[in-house]
Protein backbone atom coordinates (compact mmCIF):
# COMPACT_ATOMS: atom_id res chain seq x y z
CA UNK A 1 0.00 0.00 0.00
CA UNK A 2 2.16 3.32 -0.83
CA UNK A 3 -0.31 5.29 -0.09
CA UNK A 4 0.56 4.74 3.47
CA UNK A 5 4.03 4.91 3.11
CA UNK A 6 4.79 7.75 5.23
CA UNK A 7 7.69 10.43 4.26
CA UNK A 8 10.14 10.69 6.42
CA UNK A 9 10.33 15.27 5.43
CA UNK A 10 6.90 14.69 5.96
CA UNK A 11 6.92 13.58 9.29
CA UNK A 12 9.55 15.73 10.39
CA UNK A 13 7.46 18.36 9.27
CA UNK A 14 4.29 17.66 10.94
CA UNK A 15 6.51 17.28 14.17
CA UNK A 16 7.94 20.50 14.18
CA UNK A 17 4.51 21.82 13.20
CA UNK A 18 2.90 20.76 15.80
CA UNK A 19 5.52 21.55 18.28
CA UNK A 20 4.90 25.04 17.08
CA UNK A 21 1.15 25.10 17.79
CA UNK A 22 1.38 23.21 20.85
CA UNK A 23 3.55 26.11 22.67
CA UNK A 24 2.11 29.21 24.18
CA UNK A 25 3.88 31.69 22.72
CA UNK A 26 5.21 34.23 25.17
CA UNK A 27 5.30 37.57 23.37
CA UNK A 28 6.17 40.17 26.65
CA UNK A 29 9.63 40.82 27.31
CA UNK A 30 11.21 39.68 30.82
CA UNK A 31 11.60 43.32 31.59
CA UNK A 32 8.07 44.55 30.55
CA UNK A 33 6.96 41.58 32.59
CA UNK A 34 9.15 42.55 35.59
CA UNK A 35 8.78 46.10 35.48
CA UNK A 36 4.45 45.75 35.70
CA UNK A 37 4.94 43.53 38.38
CA UNK A 38 7.30 45.52 40.32
CA UNK A 39 4.45 48.20 39.96
CA UNK A 40 1.67 46.20 41.01
CA UNK A 41 3.79 45.05 43.87
CA UNK A 42 4.88 48.51 44.74
CA UNK A 43 1.98 51.05 44.74
CA UNK A 44 -0.39 48.73 47.59
CA UNK A 45 2.85 49.34 50.27
CA UNK A 46 3.17 52.99 49.50
CA UNK A 47 -0.53 53.30 50.07
CA UNK A 48 -0.26 51.43 53.19
CA UNK A 49 2.55 53.10 54.64
CA UNK A 50 0.89 56.91 53.94
CA UNK A 51 -1.96 55.31 56.10
CA UNK A 52 0.26 53.77 58.91
CA UNK A 53 2.38 57.51 58.83
CA UNK A 54 -0.92 59.11 58.67
CA UNK A 55 -2.77 57.72 61.65
CA UNK A 56 0.36 57.94 63.40
CA UNK A 57 0.38 61.63 63.10
CA UNK A 58 -2.93 62.07 64.14
CA UNK A 59 -2.47 60.27 67.13
CA UNK A 60 0.15 62.43 67.71
CA UNK A 61 -1.65 66.12 67.20
CA UNK A 62 -4.70 64.40 69.45
CA UNK A 63 -2.23 64.66 72.85
CA UNK A 64 -3.29 61.42 73.67
CA UNK A 65 0.28 61.40 74.94
CA UNK A 66 3.29 63.50 75.43
CA UNK A 67 5.45 64.35 72.59
CA UNK A 68 8.65 62.92 74.59
CA UNK A 69 6.59 59.44 75.19
CA UNK A 70 5.37 59.80 71.16
CA UNK A 71 6.95 61.78 69.34
CA UNK A 72 5.84 62.50 65.84
CA UNK A 73 6.63 60.97 62.67
CA UNK A 74 8.54 64.00 61.04
CA UNK A 75 10.65 64.11 64.82
CA UNK A 76 11.44 59.77 64.26
CA UNK A 77 12.48 60.40 61.20
CA UNK A 78 14.57 63.31 61.58
CA UNK A 79 16.67 61.24 64.01
CA UNK A 80 16.92 58.11 61.86
CA UNK A 81 17.98 59.92 59.13
CA UNK A 82 20.88 61.35 61.68
CA UNK A 83 21.64 58.68 63.50
CA UNK A 84 21.82 56.47 60.49
CA UNK A 85 24.64 58.39 59.28
CA UNK A 86 27.02 57.61 62.36
CA UNK A 87 29.57 54.69 62.84
CA UNK A 88 27.29 53.98 66.24
CA UNK A 89 24.65 52.95 63.61
CA UNK A 90 26.64 51.16 61.03
CA UNK A 91 28.20 48.89 63.87
CA UNK A 92 24.67 48.44 65.46
CA UNK A 93 23.60 47.29 62.52
CA UNK A 94 26.41 45.31 61.74
CA UNK A 95 27.27 43.49 65.30
CA UNK A 96 23.36 41.91 64.98
CA UNK A 97 23.12 41.05 61.50
CA UNK A 98 26.75 38.98 62.33
CA UNK A 99 24.76 37.02 64.79
CA UNK A 100 22.04 36.55 62.59
CA UNK A 101 23.95 35.02 59.70
CA UNK A 102 25.88 33.33 62.19
CA UNK A 103 23.18 31.83 64.01
CA UNK A 104 21.19 30.99 60.72
CA UNK A 105 24.11 29.59 58.96
CA UNK A 106 24.52 26.87 61.91
CA UNK A 107 20.70 26.65 61.88
CA UNK A 108 20.26 25.11 57.91
CA UNK A 109 23.22 22.61 58.77
CA UNK A 110 21.30 21.32 62.21
CA UNK A 111 18.49 21.77 60.66
CA UNK A 112 18.97 19.97 56.91
CA UNK A 113 20.89 17.18 58.36
CA UNK A 114 18.42 16.62 61.28
CA UNK A 115 15.63 16.90 58.80
CA UNK A 116 17.56 14.41 56.41
CA UNK A 117 17.89 12.24 59.20
CA UNK A 118 14.51 11.57 60.04
CA UNK A 119 12.83 11.47 56.99
CA UNK A 120 14.69 9.03 56.34
CA UNK A 121 14.88 6.43 59.37
CA UNK A 122 11.87 5.89 60.43
CA UNK A 123 11.97 5.15 64.54
CA UNK A 124 13.93 8.53 64.77
CA UNK A 125 10.77 9.86 62.91
CA UNK A 126 8.25 7.77 65.17
CA UNK A 127 10.64 9.16 68.37
CA UNK A 128 11.22 13.16 67.73
CA UNK A 129 9.04 14.00 64.87
CA UNK A 130 6.61 15.51 66.79
CA UNK A 131 9.26 16.98 69.05
CA UNK A 132 10.47 18.86 66.12
CA UNK A 133 7.44 20.33 65.92
CA UNK A 134 6.45 21.02 69.56
CA UNK A 135 9.81 22.77 69.30
CA UNK A 136 8.25 25.04 66.78
CA UNK A 137 5.89 26.18 68.38
CA UNK A 138 7.52 26.95 71.84
CA UNK A 139 8.33 30.32 72.04
CA UNK A 140 12.27 30.97 72.06
CA UNK A 141 12.07 33.44 75.05
CA UNK A 142 11.23 30.40 77.34
CA UNK A 143 15.00 29.49 76.38
CA UNK A 144 16.74 32.45 77.89
CA UNK A 145 17.02 31.33 81.29
CA UNK A 146 17.98 28.54 80.66
CA UNK A 147 20.60 29.54 77.86
CA UNK A 148 21.97 32.47 80.52
CA UNK A 149 22.66 29.44 83.10
CA UNK A 150 23.99 27.45 80.69
CA UNK A 151 26.80 30.14 78.73
CA UNK A 152 26.73 33.15 81.39
CA UNK A 153 25.58 36.31 79.48
CA UNK A 154 27.34 35.75 76.41
CA UNK A 155 27.41 35.64 72.55
CA UNK A 156 26.94 31.50 73.15
CA UNK A 157 23.81 32.31 74.77
CA UNK A 158 22.35 34.15 71.96
CA UNK A 159 23.46 31.82 69.44
CA UNK A 160 22.19 29.16 71.43
CA UNK A 161 18.18 30.66 71.50
CA UNK A 162 18.90 31.49 67.65
CA UNK A 163 19.39 27.89 66.44
CA UNK A 164 17.11 26.73 68.86
CA UNK A 165 14.49 28.91 67.46
CA UNK A 166 15.10 27.92 63.98
CA UNK A 167 16.02 24.81 63.36
CA UNK A 168 12.65 22.87 64.05
CA UNK A 169 11.23 24.65 61.08
CA UNK A 170 14.26 24.30 58.44
CA UNK A 171 14.24 20.58 59.70
CA UNK A 172 10.32 20.50 59.12
CA UNK A 173 11.24 22.06 55.78
CA UNK A 174 13.07 19.63 54.24
CA UNK A 175 10.72 17.00 56.31
CA UNK A 176 7.60 17.85 54.22
CA UNK A 177 9.47 18.51 50.92
CA UNK A 178 10.93 14.60 51.30
CA UNK A 179 7.35 13.16 52.08
CA UNK A 180 6.07 15.18 48.96
CA UNK A 181 8.23 13.94 46.26
CA UNK A 182 6.45 12.75 43.98
CA UNK A 183 6.56 8.13 43.68
CA UNK A 184 6.70 9.36 39.63
CA UNK A 185 10.06 11.05 40.15
CA UNK A 186 11.26 8.30 42.35
CA UNK A 187 10.41 5.89 40.08
CA UNK A 188 12.29 7.09 37.34
CA UNK A 189 15.16 7.61 39.64
CA UNK A 190 14.98 3.94 40.28
CA UNK A 191 14.69 2.41 36.51
CA UNK A 192 17.54 4.82 35.54
CA UNK A 193 19.54 3.02 38.44
CA UNK A 194 19.99 5.44 40.97
CA UNK A 195 20.61 3.92 44.47
CA UNK A 196 20.62 5.58 47.99
CA UNK A 197 23.06 8.18 48.09
CA UNK A 198 22.61 9.19 44.24
CA UNK A 199 18.79 8.92 44.31
CA UNK A 200 19.30 11.63 47.26
CA UNK A 201 21.30 13.95 45.23
CA UNK A 202 20.01 13.15 41.72
CA UNK A 203 16.41 13.66 42.86
CA UNK A 204 15.22 13.58 46.52
CA UNK A 205 16.92 16.92 47.32
CA UNK A 206 16.37 18.96 44.31
CA UNK A 207 12.77 17.95 44.66
CA UNK A 208 12.42 19.12 47.91
CA UNK A 209 13.76 22.71 46.97
CA UNK A 210 10.63 24.70 47.23
CA UNK A 211 9.40 23.52 50.34
CA UNK A 212 13.07 23.67 51.39
CA UNK A 213 13.05 27.08 50.79
CA UNK A 214 10.13 27.62 52.62
CA UNK A 215 11.16 25.96 55.46
CA UNK A 216 14.21 28.40 55.31
CA UNK A 217 12.03 31.46 55.36
CA UNK A 218 10.23 30.67 58.25
CA UNK A 219 13.37 29.53 59.95
CA UNK A 220 14.82 32.66 58.94
CA UNK A 221 11.74 34.92 61.10
CA UNK A 222 12.37 32.39 64.01
CA UNK A 223 15.81 33.09 64.38
CA UNK A 224 15.38 37.32 63.98
CA UNK A 225 12.47 37.25 66.21
CA UNK A 226 15.06 35.15 69.10
CA UNK A 227 17.95 36.96 67.79
CA UNK A 228 15.82 40.22 68.65
CA UNK A 229 14.58 38.71 72.53
CA UNK A 230 17.81 37.94 73.21
CA UNK A 231 19.38 41.23 72.49
CA UNK A 232 17.30 42.63 75.00
CA UNK A 233 18.05 39.98 77.81
CA UNK A 234 21.51 39.58 76.94
CA UNK A 235 23.50 42.52 76.49
CA UNK A 236 26.71 41.23 76.46
CA UNK A 237 29.40 44.06 77.32
CA UNK A 238 31.11 46.09 74.75
CA UNK A 239 28.98 44.57 72.22
CA UNK A 240 26.59 47.78 71.19
CA UNK A 241 23.81 45.79 68.56
CA UNK A 242 20.79 47.06 68.01
CA UNK A 243 19.05 45.58 70.83
CA UNK A 244 21.55 46.62 73.68
CA UNK A 245 21.23 50.61 72.08
CA UNK A 246 17.46 49.94 71.85
CA UNK A 247 17.65 49.20 76.06
CA UNK A 248 19.85 51.98 76.74
CA UNK A 249 17.22 54.28 74.55
CA UNK A 250 14.80 53.27 76.42
CA UNK A 251 17.02 53.76 79.95
CA UNK A 252 17.72 57.50 78.41
CA UNK A 253 13.33 57.96 77.96
CA UNK A 254 14.40 58.14 74.40
CA UNK A 255 11.50 57.09 72.56
CA UNK A 256 12.11 58.99 69.17
CA UNK A 257 15.55 56.71 69.37
CA UNK A 258 13.48 53.35 70.50
CA UNK A 259 11.44 53.91 67.04
CA UNK A 260 14.36 54.45 64.60
CA UNK A 261 15.35 50.96 66.20
CA UNK A 262 11.86 49.66 65.59
CA UNK A 263 11.85 50.91 61.76
CA UNK A 264 15.66 49.47 61.27
CA UNK A 265 14.49 45.60 62.64
CA UNK A 266 10.99 46.10 60.36
CA UNK A 267 13.11 47.25 57.40
CA UNK A 268 15.93 44.43 57.65
CA UNK A 269 12.67 41.53 58.33
CA UNK A 270 11.24 43.64 55.09
CA UNK A 271 14.20 43.30 52.97
CA UNK A 272 14.99 39.70 54.11
CA UNK A 273 11.76 38.56 53.00
CA UNK A 274 12.15 39.78 49.66
CA UNK A 275 15.15 38.32 49.07
CA UNK A 276 12.80 34.69 50.09
CA UNK A 277 10.03 35.96 47.86
CA UNK A 278 12.66 36.27 45.03
CA UNK A 279 14.10 32.94 45.42
CA UNK A 280 10.50 31.53 45.74
CA UNK A 281 9.34 32.87 42.81
CA UNK A 282 12.61 31.94 41.09
CA UNK A 283 12.17 28.87 41.54
CA UNK A 284 8.54 28.84 40.78
CA UNK A 285 9.43 30.29 37.05
CA UNK A 286 11.86 27.65 36.21
CA UNK A 287 9.48 25.33 37.64
CA UNK A 288 6.35 25.91 36.05
CA UNK A 289 4.35 26.16 39.20
CA UNK A 290 3.46 29.84 38.88
CA UNK A 291 0.90 30.81 36.44
CA UNK A 292 1.77 33.52 34.11
CA UNK A 293 0.81 37.02 34.92
CA UNK B 1 5.74 -8.63 5.43
CA UNK B 2 7.89 -8.07 7.36
CA UNK B 3 10.77 -7.77 4.86
CA UNK B 4 10.97 -3.92 5.14
CA UNK B 5 12.32 -5.01 8.96
CA UNK B 6 14.69 -7.37 8.34
CA UNK B 7 16.49 -4.83 5.52
CA UNK B 8 16.85 -2.29 8.67
CA UNK B 9 18.21 -5.02 11.10
CA UNK B 10 21.23 -5.65 8.89
CA UNK B 11 24.40 -4.01 9.96
CA UNK B 12 22.26 -3.09 13.62
CA UNK B 13 22.65 -6.51 15.21
CA UNK B 14 25.37 -5.02 17.69
CA UNK B 15 22.11 -3.52 19.56
CA UNK B 16 19.42 -6.27 18.80
CA UNK B 17 21.33 -8.85 20.99
CA UNK B 18 17.99 -7.97 23.97
CA UNK B 19 15.54 -10.08 24.46
CA UNK B 20 13.43 -11.31 27.34
CA UNK B 21 11.66 -14.43 28.43
CA UNK B 22 9.15 -14.95 30.92
CA UNK B 23 8.38 -18.21 32.06
CA UNK B 24 5.69 -18.59 34.27
CA UNK B 25 5.62 -15.60 36.18
CA UNK B 26 3.16 -14.88 39.54
CA UNK B 27 2.95 -11.75 41.23
CA UNK B 28 0.88 -11.86 44.41
CA UNK B 29 0.24 -8.80 46.87
CA UNK B 30 -0.43 -9.67 50.12
CA UNK B 31 -0.78 -12.74 52.19
CA UNK B 32 -2.97 -15.07 53.30
CA UNK B 33 -6.95 -15.39 52.93
CA UNK B 34 -6.21 -11.45 51.78
CA UNK B 35 -3.75 -12.05 49.18
CA UNK B 36 -4.72 -10.33 45.42
CA UNK B 37 -3.06 -12.50 42.81
CA UNK B 38 -2.24 -9.81 40.25
CA UNK B 39 -0.62 -12.36 37.70
CA UNK B 40 -0.69 -16.13 37.48
CA UNK B 41 1.01 -18.11 35.27
CA UNK B 42 2.81 -15.05 32.75
CA UNK B 43 4.80 -16.60 29.64
CA UNK B 44 6.22 -15.12 27.07
CA UNK B 45 8.94 -15.19 24.91
CA UNK B 46 10.11 -11.50 23.21
CA UNK B 47 12.19 -12.32 20.20
CA UNK B 48 15.30 -9.59 20.07
CA UNK B 49 14.28 -6.54 18.19
CA UNK B 50 10.73 -7.07 17.96
CA UNK B 51 7.74 -4.75 19.16
CA UNK B 52 5.59 -6.63 21.35
CA UNK B 53 2.70 -5.18 23.00
CA UNK B 54 0.77 -6.10 26.41
CA UNK B 55 -3.04 -5.49 26.18
CA UNK B 56 -5.51 -5.88 28.51
CA UNK B 57 -8.56 -4.17 30.52
CA UNK B 58 -7.94 -2.73 34.02
CA UNK B 59 -6.65 -5.13 36.57
CA UNK B 60 -4.95 -7.58 34.01
CA UNK B 61 -1.60 -6.69 35.58
CA UNK B 62 -0.06 -5.44 32.16
CA UNK B 63 1.71 -2.31 34.40
CA UNK B 64 3.04 -5.00 37.15
CA UNK B 65 4.17 -6.66 34.48
CA UNK B 66 6.51 -4.41 33.15
CA UNK B 67 7.57 -3.57 37.11
CA UNK B 68 8.51 -7.01 37.01
CA UNK B 69 10.29 -6.89 33.85
CA UNK B 70 12.37 -3.95 35.04
CA UNK B 71 13.20 -5.00 38.44
CA UNK B 72 11.41 -2.47 40.31
CA UNK B 73 9.08 -5.08 41.89
CA UNK B 74 9.75 -8.50 42.99
CA UNK B 75 8.29 -11.95 41.48
CA UNK B 76 6.30 -14.03 43.45
CA UNK B 77 6.56 -16.96 41.63
CA UNK B 78 8.39 -18.22 38.10
CA UNK B 79 11.50 -16.53 36.11
CA UNK B 80 12.42 -13.66 33.84
CA UNK B 81 15.36 -14.00 31.81
CA UNK B 82 16.95 -10.85 29.97
CA UNK B 83 19.56 -11.61 27.78
CA UNK B 84 21.02 -7.84 28.34
CA UNK B 85 20.37 -6.08 31.93
CA UNK B 86 19.86 -3.25 32.87
CA UNK B 87 16.48 -2.22 30.95
CA UNK B 88 15.02 1.50 29.89
CA UNK B 89 11.53 2.53 30.85
CA UNK B 90 8.89 5.33 30.25
CA UNK B 91 5.78 5.86 31.61
CA UNK B 92 2.70 7.51 30.43
CA UNK B 93 3.66 10.68 32.87
CA UNK B 94 6.88 12.24 31.31
CA UNK B 95 8.48 12.75 34.94
CA UNK B 96 10.41 14.90 33.49
CA UNK B 97 12.57 16.85 36.95
CA UNK B 98 11.77 20.41 36.50
CA UNK B 99 14.79 21.68 38.20
CA UNK B 100 16.60 20.87 35.15
CA UNK B 101 16.66 21.83 31.38
CA UNK B 102 15.34 19.43 28.51
CA UNK B 103 19.22 18.42 27.91
CA UNK B 104 20.58 18.03 31.77
CA UNK B 105 17.00 15.77 31.81
CA UNK B 106 18.68 13.46 29.18
CA UNK B 107 22.20 13.62 30.41
CA UNK B 108 20.90 12.59 33.86
CA UNK B 109 20.68 9.25 33.04
CA UNK B 110 24.24 9.38 31.47
CA UNK B 111 25.97 10.81 34.49
CA UNK B 112 24.10 8.35 36.80
CA UNK B 113 26.32 5.39 34.50
CA UNK B 114 29.43 7.82 35.03
CA UNK B 115 29.73 8.90 31.96
CA UNK B 116 32.28 12.03 31.47
CA UNK B 117 30.30 15.59 31.04
CA UNK B 118 31.72 16.27 26.86
CA UNK B 119 30.48 13.56 26.03
CA UNK B 120 27.54 13.68 28.28
CA UNK B 121 26.81 16.99 26.58
CA UNK B 122 27.46 15.21 22.57
CA UNK B 123 25.65 12.18 23.39
CA UNK B 124 22.23 14.21 24.64
CA UNK B 125 22.20 16.42 21.62
CA UNK B 126 22.75 13.69 19.58
CA UNK B 127 19.79 11.86 21.44
CA UNK B 128 17.64 15.29 21.21
CA UNK B 129 18.29 14.93 17.51
CA UNK B 130 17.08 11.66 16.92
CA UNK B 131 13.90 12.90 19.10
CA UNK B 132 13.54 15.97 16.72
CA UNK B 133 13.78 18.15 19.74
CA UNK B 134 17.05 20.15 18.33
CA UNK B 135 16.80 23.90 19.81
CA UNK B 136 15.07 22.60 22.50
CA UNK B 137 17.84 21.78 24.98
CA UNK B 138 18.18 24.96 26.94
CA UNK B 139 14.08 24.86 27.60
CA UNK B 140 12.88 23.74 30.70
CA UNK B 141 10.47 20.90 30.46
CA UNK B 142 7.15 23.17 31.44
CA UNK B 143 7.66 25.09 28.28
CA UNK B 144 6.88 22.51 26.25
CA UNK B 145 3.84 20.38 24.95
CA UNK B 146 2.78 16.63 26.66
CA UNK B 147 3.85 15.34 23.52
CA UNK B 148 7.58 17.11 23.32
CA UNK B 149 7.86 15.66 26.99
CA UNK B 150 7.08 12.50 26.03
CA UNK B 151 10.02 12.72 23.52
CA UNK B 152 11.93 14.03 25.54
CA UNK B 153 11.35 10.63 28.25
CA UNK B 154 12.33 8.92 24.90
CA UNK B 155 15.52 10.42 24.70
CA UNK B 156 16.26 9.93 28.36
CA UNK B 157 15.13 6.12 28.58
CA UNK B 158 17.78 5.81 25.32
CA UNK B 159 20.44 7.33 26.90
CA UNK B 160 20.11 4.37 29.47
CA UNK B 161 21.39 2.72 26.08
CA UNK B 162 19.81 -0.26 27.15
CA UNK B 163 18.73 -3.16 23.98
CA UNK B 164 14.78 -3.34 25.63
CA UNK B 165 12.97 -0.56 26.11
CA UNK B 166 9.87 -0.79 28.25
CA UNK B 167 6.71 1.62 27.77
CA UNK B 168 4.25 1.82 30.10
CA UNK B 169 1.21 3.33 28.25
CA UNK B 170 3.70 6.23 27.37
CA UNK B 171 1.06 7.67 25.15
CA UNK B 172 -2.00 7.86 26.97
CA UNK B 173 -2.73 10.86 28.17
CA UNK B 174 -1.99 12.89 24.43
CA UNK B 175 -4.20 13.83 21.84
CA UNK B 176 -4.67 11.14 18.60
CA UNK B 177 -2.90 14.14 16.69
CA UNK B 178 0.09 13.93 18.51
CA UNK B 179 -0.29 9.92 19.44
CA UNK B 180 -0.48 9.44 15.36
CA UNK B 181 3.17 11.29 15.56
CA UNK B 182 4.58 9.51 18.23
CA UNK B 183 3.81 6.29 16.59
CA UNK B 184 5.66 7.27 13.66
CA UNK B 185 8.31 8.30 15.63
CA UNK B 186 8.74 5.88 17.76
CA UNK B 187 8.71 3.46 14.71
CA UNK B 188 11.64 4.89 12.94
CA UNK B 189 13.34 4.94 16.15
CA UNK B 190 12.95 1.16 16.90
CA UNK B 191 13.88 0.32 13.32
CA UNK B 192 17.01 2.50 13.58
CA UNK B 193 18.46 1.70 17.26
CA UNK B 194 17.40 -2.19 16.90
CA UNK B 195 15.29 -1.95 19.75
CA UNK B 196 13.10 -4.48 21.52
CA UNK B 197 10.46 -2.83 22.41
CA UNK B 198 7.98 -3.52 25.34
CA UNK B 199 4.91 -1.87 25.06
CA UNK B 200 1.50 -1.58 27.33
CA UNK B 201 -1.16 -0.17 26.50
CA UNK B 202 -5.18 -0.56 26.24
CA UNK B 203 -5.77 0.84 23.05
CA UNK B 204 -6.20 -1.97 20.64
CA UNK B 205 -5.70 -0.43 17.29
CA UNK B 206 -2.45 1.37 19.22
CA UNK B 207 -1.30 -2.33 19.51
CA UNK B 208 -2.14 -3.20 16.25
CA UNK B 209 -0.45 -0.24 14.73
CA UNK B 210 2.54 -1.12 16.45
CA UNK B 211 3.17 -4.32 17.34
CA UNK B 212 5.06 -7.36 15.63
CA UNK B 213 3.32 -9.43 18.25
CA UNK B 214 0.16 -8.09 20.31
CA UNK B 215 -0.49 -9.91 23.82
CA UNK B 216 -3.87 -10.07 24.82
CA UNK B 217 -3.81 -10.47 28.92
CA UNK B 218 -7.17 -11.67 30.87
CA UNK B 219 -7.81 -9.94 33.68
CA UNK B 220 -7.67 -10.61 37.81
CA UNK B 221 -5.78 -12.69 37.68
CA UNK B 222 -3.60 -11.91 34.30
CA UNK B 223 -2.67 -14.81 31.78
CA UNK B 224 -1.82 -14.66 28.42
CA UNK B 225 -5.18 -15.07 26.78
CA UNK B 226 -3.94 -15.14 23.06
CA UNK B 227 -1.02 -14.22 21.62
CA UNK B 228 -1.65 -12.36 18.00
CA UNK B 229 0.92 -12.23 15.42
CA UNK B 230 0.54 -8.50 13.48
CA UNK B 231 1.81 -9.39 10.37
CA UNK B 232 1.15 -6.50 8.52
CA UNK B 233 3.40 -4.55 6.36
CA UNK B 234 5.13 -1.26 8.05
CA UNK B 235 5.09 1.59 8.31
CA UNK B 236 1.22 1.41 9.17
CA UNK B 237 -1.82 3.54 9.44
CA UNK B 238 -4.23 3.59 12.83
CA UNK B 239 -6.74 4.12 10.33
CA UNK B 240 -6.00 1.52 7.66
CA UNK B 241 -8.45 -0.87 6.68
CA UNK B 242 -6.14 -4.32 7.75
CA UNK B 243 -5.19 -2.79 11.33
CA UNK B 244 -9.06 -2.14 11.70
CA UNK B 245 -10.31 -5.60 10.82
CA UNK B 246 -7.56 -7.26 13.39
CA UNK B 247 -8.24 -4.23 15.85
CA UNK B 248 -11.97 -5.03 15.55
CA UNK B 249 -11.14 -8.98 16.38
CA UNK B 250 -9.25 -8.33 19.13
CA UNK B 251 -11.58 -5.79 20.81
CA UNK B 252 -14.35 -8.48 20.57
CA UNK B 253 -12.10 -11.09 22.13
CA UNK B 254 -11.23 -8.37 24.50
CA UNK B 255 -15.17 -7.25 25.36
CA UNK B 256 -15.65 -10.96 25.99
CA UNK B 257 -12.82 -11.16 28.50
CA UNK B 258 -14.35 -8.20 30.45
CA UNK B 259 -18.19 -9.58 29.72
CA UNK B 260 -16.91 -13.02 32.08
CA UNK B 261 -16.51 -10.53 34.96
CA UNK B 262 -19.95 -9.57 35.01
CA UNK B 263 -22.27 -9.65 37.86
Amino acid sequence: MPAETVDAGTSRDLVSGLDALERTPITETRWGRFASRLWAGTWPKVLALALVIGAWQALFLSGWKDPWVLPSPLAVWEDLAAYAATPDYAQAVLITMQRALTGFALSVVVGSVLGIAVARFKPLRAAIGSLITGLQTMPSIMWFPLAILLFKISESAILFVVVLGAVPSIANGIISGIDYVPPAWRRVGAVLGMQGFQLYRHVILPATLPSFVSGLKQGWAFAWRSLMAGELLVIVAGQGSIGALMQGAREFNDSARVLTWIITVLVIGILVDTAFKAADDRIRRTWGLAADR
Amino acid sequence: MTQTRTETRVGETARAAGAVVLTDVVKRYGRGPGAVTALDGVSLTVAPGSFTCLLGASGCGKSTLLSLVAGLDDLSGGAIEHVDHPVAMMFQESALFPWLTVQGNVEIALRVRGVGRAERRRRALELLETVRLTGFAHKRPHELSGGMRQRVALARALAQDASVLLMDEPFGALDAMTRDLLHDELERIWREQGLTVLFVTHNVREAVRLGDQVVLLSSRPGRVLEVYDVGLERPRRIDSAPVAALAARITDALREEVGRHAG
